[in-house]
């Protein structure tokens, strides 16, 4: 298992005291695993990967353990961390069109982050970096261009390169293509594919809200709901035989191509998911879900039903159960 | 019938550099929406879509071409005219949440119409008329007015919007991306609202890059490439038989949950005898002379996005301008000439390729 994660909580300290967004999350990943993240905004999804990087003033690790490659990530403690950034974590941050700044061209930014990381081969970086520029199917001269001087997808890709330089054992993925377009976002999501074998990542955590996006990339799905998580199995999996009430109503909500409202009439999802201030006890999904039972009232266990297929629901584990 | 006729618009938008030159941003884009209809305009960054919208709701003035409403030209209102047009046609944006004043209530958006369009009607067939508009958006009074914006979710947000434009006369709504910025479980319902509202004699001019939703709601559609119409027609037309090349392109990238793109995996990279790589085009340094569509496509619009940054976005390096040398033709006429379109079948049009 090269990332475990075993009862991560996070919490937002608040004037009304502590704001647990995410709440006791297990899950592991094998090498070579991409695992897609998916929630609605406010589910603790871009919470969950900022933490497994950095704990910013605000956020605290109130329990659990992360492991990479066996060792334990120490996440709570940003000096211990600080040499572990890029080289076994890596994010690429929500936001990647604007990650780079405005006042250096690339190649000196690059050569400032290297020289930050302490990193002294930095003549082998940068031509490991040429190759993967060109590999991609980019031009070198964008070692010598400004952030502005290069359109969206370029910017986007640029960012994937700088942040999987040092080859990180996990890299965080926060929404890389959610901002562009459809022929774009799918160049990135095949370069991550790439990337991931050739082995300059070994293991991907994607965060996005859209689901056909980790239907493409991904080799997982984690479905995260109000700082929990509701469902995790393989793609195919989640796509076809999702079990979670959740889950089940996220896919018949997806408009697909050649589906028309005059041949079939998707549902929404009524009402919105609890505040985490304060959350209600039991199963957070309770008031949207059309299954609800006296039972749901108590948390639910995230529990394996199948072999690799976790769930949060005490109908699917009663169902389980009966068979 | 109120309908909206776009005819030859061209929107040129001048530079901002010291070199100066000219963005083409719409080039003689002509359709027609009809009452109940709706049409989707589907394009990229940088097709002119948002701008089409915003020409529409006279927020750009075209540089050439005219919209008509019912017979008249709009841009010939004056202020009275002007108000009463908005009273017909109302937009809705991408994002809700800059939309709204975070120190005002949310429902202030209603109070800002009252005080224009309706100064003589009472308090009680106010409050009336507000019940109406929120019921055919499908919200509880209860929960959304009074309220912040920050207490509403983005869904109640933007259909507080559109409820906003119901109080009018509205005949024309120009849906600007309204669903990009919501959650998965929220985004169908405000679809569904749109369809509802179409029913009722609604025309909604549908601004999206997503090809599914555009297909989900629209009876006619519109592929917008650089400016220009690259495919227009039925939706099932356009979606079912795609004629262009570029129309074919996009629906392959669209990320589709019960069908895997086909990812052709990138050859070695050249490298030369210092070990660095050699640059190659990425066509030809391929396995097979073959590469994913998506990413050769991606270089070609990053190709072009250098080149305008090389001539400093100077539109005539992108737009021939030997050829308007050798018509006689205006430098500016040439850049705003869009490739012919041919009529494929009954209401299917196809751009040539340029």
């Amino acid at each position: 298992m090269s990332v475990s994660i075993e009862n991560l909580s996070v919490a937002y300290r608040s004037r009304h005291g502590d704001v647990t967004a995410v709440d006791s999350v297990s899950f592991t990943l094998a090498d070579g695993e991409i695992m897609g993240l998916a929630g609605e905004s406010g589910s603790g999804k871009s919470t969950l990967g900022n933490a497994l990087i950095y704990l910013d003033q605000r956020m605290k690790q109130t329990g659990g353990k992360v492991r990479v490659d066996g060792k334990e990530l120490p996440i709570a403690d940003t000096k211990a961390m600080r040499p572990l950034r890029m080289t076994e974590v890596s994010l690429v941050p929500q936001y990647a069109m604007s990650a780079l700044t405005p006042t250096r061209k690339i190649e000196r930014l690059t050569s400032d982050l290297l020289k930050s990381h302490g990193i002294r081969n930095r003549d082998e970086v940068f031509a490991e970096m040429k190759r993967r520029i060109a590999l991609i199917g980019l031009k070198e001269d964008v070692l010598s261009k400004y952030s502005f001087e290069l359109s969206g997808g370029m910017r986007q890709r640029v960012t994937i390169i700088l942040s999987t330089l040092l080859n990180p054992s996990l890299l965080i993925a926060d929404e890389v293509t959610s901002a562009l377009d459809v022929s774009t976002q799918r160049a990135v999501g095949e370069m991550l594919l790439e990337f991931r074998d050739r082995e300059f990542i070994k293991s991907a955590i994607t965060i996005t809200h859209d689901l056909s996006i980790l239907a493409q990339i991904a080799d997982s799905i984690a479905i995260m709901y109000a700082g929990r998580l509701a469902e995790k199995a393989s793609t195919d999996t989640i796509v076809n035989e999702p079990l979670h009430p959740y889950t089940q109503a996220l896919i018949a909500s997806l408009p697909e191509v050649g589906v028309r409202h005059d041949q079939t009439t998707l549902r929404g999802i009524p009402g919105r998911p609890p505040s985490l201030v304060n959350p209600p006890a039991g199963c957070r999904f309770r008031d949207r879900c059309p299954f609800a039972f006296a039972k749901c009232t108590e948390t639910p266990p995230f529990e394996e039903v199948k072999p690799g297929h976790h769930v949060a629901c005490w109908k699917v584990s009663q169902e389980v159960g009966k068979q | 019938m109120s309908t909206l006729k776009v005819d030859q618009v061209s929107k040129l938008f001048r530079a901002t550099s010291r070199a100066g030159g000219f963005t083409p941003a719409l080039r003689k884009v002509s359709f027609e929406l009809k009452p109940g209809e709706v049409i989707s305009l589907i394009g990229e960054s940088g097709s002119g879509k948002t701008t089409i919208g915003k020409v529409v709701l006279r927020l750009v003035q075209p540089t050439s071409g005219t919209v008509t409403f019912d017979g008249k030209d709009i841009a010939k209102y004056s202020q009275h005219g002007l108000r009463d047009y908005y009273r017909h046609v109302q937009g809705v944006f991408q994002d809700p949440f800059s939309s709204y004043n975070p120190i005002y209530r949310a429902d202030r958006v209603f109070q800002l119409v009252r005080e224009v369009y309706f100064r003589g009607v009472s308090d009680k067939d106010w409050s009336h008329k507000i019940d109406e508009a929120l019921d055919a958006v499908a919200l509880n009074p209860g929960d959304v007015l009074g309220k912040y914006p920050h207490q509403l979710s983005g869904g109640q947000q933007q259909r507080l919007l559109i409820a906003r434009a119901l109080l009018l006369d509205v005949k024309v709504l120009v849906a600007d991306e309204i669903i990009s910025m919501l959650d998965a479980s929220t985004r169908v319902d405000v679809l569904n609202l749109l369809v509802k509202l179409k029913r009722s004699g609604l025309a909604i001019l549908f601004v999206t890059h997503d090809l599914s939703l555009g297909n989900y709601v629209s009876d006619r559609t519109i592929i917008l490439r650089h400016g220009a119409i690259a495919e227009m027609g039925a939706t099932a037309k356009v979606f079912g038989n795609p004629q262009h090349d570029y129309t074919r392109m996009l629906l392959s990238a669209v990320p589709e949950l019960h069908k895997k793109w086909q990812h052709t995996a990138l050859g070695p990279v050249a490298v030369g005898s210092d070990g660095s790589a050699v640059a190659t085009d990425i066509i030809e340094s391929a396995p097979n002379g073959h590469v994913a569509p998506a990413l050769a496509h991606a270089s070609l619009l990053d190709e072009q996005a250098h080149a305008e940054h090389v001539v400093k976005r100077d539109f005539r390096a992108r737009f021939g301008g030997s050829k308007a040398a050798s018509t006689g033709k205006s430098a500016v006429a040439v850049a705003l000439e869009p490739p012919p379109l041919n009529e494929f079948e009954p209401d299917h049009w196809v751009a040539e390729p340029e």
